[in-house]
């Protein structure tokens, strides 16, 4: 059987989070009364004409700069085609001259996917099909929310860089953070403020010429966006393995009995008969817009990845460690913890064990450490650093210390962490090497395994007060080493 | 048969300042034009609808606020009829179509608005060819307009029950809206002055859209003076409009009596044909202006001519987008079938005249994928060409001079069956439409059976100024049976 190559480009809509529409001063909100947020132009009545929110332009940019496109001078388009959702029975979007082009994505795991370009669109309204289990064939009849209807969108269409539905979906999974990060978006798939399509084809495995692709819809969550490729990547291989052939088309993913269902072929496709929407005049990205578009952004979460793993000797030996460290960055910044690691090692402490204590005992309760005093933080690691405190006992510290404030070592303290002198260190470890003769010798013979029972013994034997790293000392004299 | 002057008819200027100053009631004003209203509505049928109640409390309104010492504007008591394509609060909005059944607009057009607050008194909606797709009004769902000159014939279109009401003295003001010549064709057929501003000088809002990139609101009057008047209340920046430009309406009247001394006016020899009645009025005013001291040139601008099949493209085009929301979905008319789709096409089907059907499908074939550039492109391109011929031109001249249409009015029936004929209508008013420019066509002179020939006077983007001095000049130098009020 040939090898084949998945292929996948996505297009994914995003409703900004503005407070009002495109066109009109209507609330942009979900989950109100149906038809409350509606206005003469966002119902598309007769003689009412669009006007720009500029706060939408500001974000549509920011994203766009978010995903490291380049912003240009650019027009809305008319889409046209009937449907009873879209009050105007067109829909203005950017067609041939978008807002934003030529970026790109970059993925934890280093890997790029380029994008081709993030334009300005509105959305349409909601219709709900009453009778007939909701289906449009069998339904008694149909109603219509408007209150949807000119909500901004920012559709986001990736190159078909992406080969899996594991890279799929860490490339949503970090858009989305960047649309967060941006304050462009709330980010909530479910309530769909974040509307993904896919496009997927497979090749044989060294083919340079893309295969036909189909489009998946539906995709509704991070989960079935990588199922639903899985399941388009099996059928398309099956398909081309008896002999049949790819056909374009626009294809929905059923959650109910897991597979892709042809909505309708290339030929019984819409033409839209675009043309520039004479409604609007052109959007240009002057250095007025620009600044007000960056202003109060943040650097976007590859940026900060970058920045904490710098806090490593060896940067970009990090992206590649399988300690775990990558993940540790990926979680800290996930949840904003990386100023909090920053500042305690900008204030001493040791950055492996900032990084290590943020990814995971910080990162149990987020909230909390996102407003733990650095400062505290790096004290409190430094207390660890020098053996003052074991692990377990600064864990401990750091539960309170997030849970309370306060001075760390007054908790240490105060939870009679004292620290164990060295002279009591040493006759435990002779106890437990006595204790162990067996173990001991394995260990001596170059058996590392059994460092960790040892070790383990000590810990016990000192009710979790020696210090990991003065007793890891202690053996290693006793060894010889 | 043979129209009269109308009696007693004062312009706008003269009844703003009569019921400013107290001299006249607003009522009384109003009273009168209802009456004329109803003396001549069954010849004429000017109007979709008079709205009686509403004009008496406005002018009921108008006269408290003289009483009280405010100042009701400069339009003080003016009855004003408004095309039918003008959204109006709760007063039917038909655009002389059967698929606006029964809508009520929640929201008054910019212009609406603006007139009420300059204290002009609306007393109805004016019928029009449906969705302004026309140029003699034979193409309203309601009937035809008649022009007051000769019943027999048609008062031109689109904005055919405007320029009636005005030319047969029903009012002294009314609002059209001009695509390729709506404003300006009628206004000639009827012996009245039209004036098509500037493209984004008057804004939009609330105007039912037939062709986005062309519509403009522009005033009909019996005088030069009163559509200056008129217009520089309309005009001025809209925020509701994208397209209204950012600047404060334009100051008409200061200059009007300036004359034309020294202005070099060009007459564009491609609009004169020999031997016609009014391309001869052309010449006649170019020599009256030349006689008040104007330089007259003749000027060949070839490229004008591809403005026609430019406009049968591009406007269609527009319009086919701007009336597909016209589905049965929210509101107007609703044919119900088994399906949406089935509900669509019997609710289109049923709701649009001819003519309307016979645009949306020409425009929606040259949006078509592989037609888009053949047929939309090249339109565009062609538009192109005759902006950057104009602006040649406007180097060598201050305004041009054209006939404002090929013929004089003509009896109903005679140009329905022919589209090609019809369309010509516009051969001389579009390419100031393509271009965006001002234009205005002013009452000049009678033809040999009596009917009115209006000359056309074109100037440069926002020219409305100079254009409007010259058409002063023209007015001054016309014969007065040349122009409205006439009795039918």
């Amino acid at each position: 059987m040939t090898e084949y190559e998945t292929v996948v480009g996505l297009e994914v809509h995003c409703e900004l989070a503005t407070a009002t529409k495109l066109f009109c001063g209507c609330r942009n909100a979900f989950g109100d009364e149906p038809n409350t947020n509606i206005c003469p132009v966002c119902l598309g009545l007769p003689g009412s004409l669009p006007v720009i929110n500029r706060r939408a332009v500001e974000l549509a940019l920011r994203i766009g700069s978010a995903l490291n496109c380049s912003a240009k001078r650019s027009i809305f388009h008319r889409k046209n085609y009937f449907y009873p959702d879209m009050p105007k029975d067109y829909q203005i979007s950017q067609y041939d001259e978008p807002i934003n082009v030529d970026g790109f994505l970059e993925l934890p795991d280093g890997s790029r996917v380029g994008v081709e370009r993030a334009h300005m669109e509105e959305d349409t309204g909601k219709t709900t099909h009453v009778g007939g289990g909701g289906r449009i064939h069998e339904a008694g009849y149909s109603l219509v929310d408007y209150n949807r209807a000119g909500v901004p969108l920012v559709e986001i269409v990736s190159r078909p860089d992406i080969r899996s539905a594991a890279q799929a979906r860490a490339y949503v999974d970090e858009l989305r953070s960047i649309l967060v990060a941006a304050g462009a978006s709330d980010g909530r798939m479910e309530e769909g403020s974040l509307r993904v399509d896919a496009n997927v084809s497979v090749r044989p495995l060294g083919a340079t010429e893309f295969g036909t692709r189909c489009e998946v819809k539906n995709l509704n969550s991070l989960r079935s966006l990588e199922r639903a490729i899985d399941h388009e990547v099996e059928r398309q291989i099956a398909l081309l393995e008896s002999g049949g052939r790819i056909a374009q088309e626009t294809r929905h993913w059923d959650e109910g009995d897991s597979s892709t269902h042809s909505m309708r072929s290339k030929e019984e496709a819409n033409d839209y008969r675009y043309f520039p929407e004479p409604d609007l005049t052109p959007l240009v990205p002057d250095a007025a817009l620009l600044a007000a578009a960056a202003d109060g952004v943040g650097p976007m979460p590859a940026e900060r990845r970058h920045r904490l793993s710098e806090l490593f000797a060896a940067g970009s030996e990090l992206a590649t460690r399988r300690d775990g460290s990558t993940d540790q960055v990926v979680t800290v910044v996930e949840l904003g913890l990386d100023e909090l690691v920053h500042g305690a090692v900008a204030a001493g402490a040791d950055p492996r064990l900032a990084l290590a204590r943020a990814a995971n005992e910080a990162a149990a309760s987020p909230q909390a450490a996102k407003n733990l005093d650095p400062a505290a933080f790096a004290a409190l690691l430094k207390m660890e650093s020098s053996g003052q405190l074991s692990a377990t006992q600064s864990k401990q510290v750091l539960a309170e210390l997030m849970d309370q404030g306060g001075d760390p070592a007054e908790i240490a303290g105060r939870l009679g962490f004292e620290r164990m002198d060295t002279s009591a260190l040493e006759s435990i470890v002779d106890e437990v090497i006595a204790a162990n003769p067996e173990e001991w010798q394995r260990l001596r013979d170059g058996d590392e395994k059994v460092a960790q029972f040892l070790f383990g013994q000590v810990m016990k034997a000192s009710r979790g007060k020696a210090n990991g790293k003065l007793v890891a000392e202690a053996f290693a004299s006793r060894r010889g080493d | 048969m043979t129209a009269s002057p109308a009696p007693g008819f004062d312009s706008l200027a003269v009844i703003a300042a009569s019921i400013r100053t107290g001299e006249r009631s607003a009522r009384a004003v109003l009273s009168s034009s209802l009456e004329r209203v109803r003396e001549l509505e069954g010849d004429l049928h000017c109007f979709n609808e008079v709205t009686i109640e509403a004009a008496e409390a406005d002018a009921d309104a108008v006269d408290q606020m003289v009483r009280s010492g405010i100042d009701p504007g400069p339009l003080a008591g003016v009855p004003v009829a408004l095309k039918d394509n003008m959204c109006t609060v709760g007063i039917p909005t038909t655009c002389s179509s059967k698929i606006l059944e029964g809508w009520l607009p929640p929201y008054d057009a910019t212009v609406v608005s603006r007139l009420r607050e300059a204290g002009a008194v609306a007393i109805g909606k004016t019928n029009l060819d449906e969705f302004a797709m026309g140029s003699s009004t034979e193409n309203s769902a309601f009937g035809p307009t008649r022009n007051p000159w000769d019943t027999g014939r048609v008062p031109g279109g689109s904005s055919g029950g405007s320029a009636s009401a005005v030319a047969s003295g029903m009012v002294p003001l009314a609002l059209g809206s001009d695509t390729g010549g709506s404003i300006r064709q009628p206004a000639a057929l009827c012996g009245i002055v039209g004036v098509k501003p500037t493209y984004g000088v008057v804004s939009r809002y609330g105007l039912i859209a037939f062709a986005s990139s062309l519509d403009q609101i522009g005033p009909f009057t019996t005088t030069v003076a009163d559509a200056a008047l008129a217009l520089e209340v309309i005009a001025g920046h809209d925020p509701m409009d994208s397209t209204s430009l950012d600047r404060p309406a334009p100051s008409l009247l200061a200059s009007l009596g300036e004359g034309v001394s020294g202005l070099r006016i060009g007459i564009v020899e491609d609009f004169i044909t020999e031997g016609s009645e009014c391309s001869d009025a052309v010449l006649a005013a170019a020599a009256a202006l030349a006689a008040a001291g104007a330089k007259l040139d003749q000027v060949k601008i070839p490229e004008l001519l591809l403005g026609l099949p430019a406009y049968y493209v591009i406007a269609p085009a527009e319009a086919s987008s701007n009336l597909s929301r016209y589905d049965g979905v929210r509101y107007g008319l609703r044919v119900d079938g088994p399906d949406t789709e089935t509900m669509n096409s019997r609710t289109r089907g049923q709701g649009f005249g001819p003519e309307v059907k016979r645009r949306i499908m020409m425009g929606t074939y040259a949006l078509s994928a592989g037609y888009y550039d053949a047929y939309y492109g090249q339109a565009q391109k062609a538009r192109t060409l005759v902006i950057r011929a104009f602006e040649a031109a406007y180097r060598d001249f201050d305004v041009l001079l054209t006939p404002t249409t090929p013929s004089v009015a003509f009896p109903f029936g005679s140009k329905v069956d022919d589209p090609i004929e019809m369309y010509m209508c516009d051969l001389c008013s579009i390419p100031s439409s393509l271009a965006g420019h001002p234009a205005a066509s002013v009452p000049f002179a009678l033809s040999p059976q009596g009917l009115p020939i209006g000359v056309q006077v074109l100037a440069p983007a926002l020219g409305e100024a100079v254009m409007m001095r010259v058409a002063a000049s023209l007015e001054a130098a016309a014969p007065r049976e040349a122009r409205g009020p006439v009795t039918p």
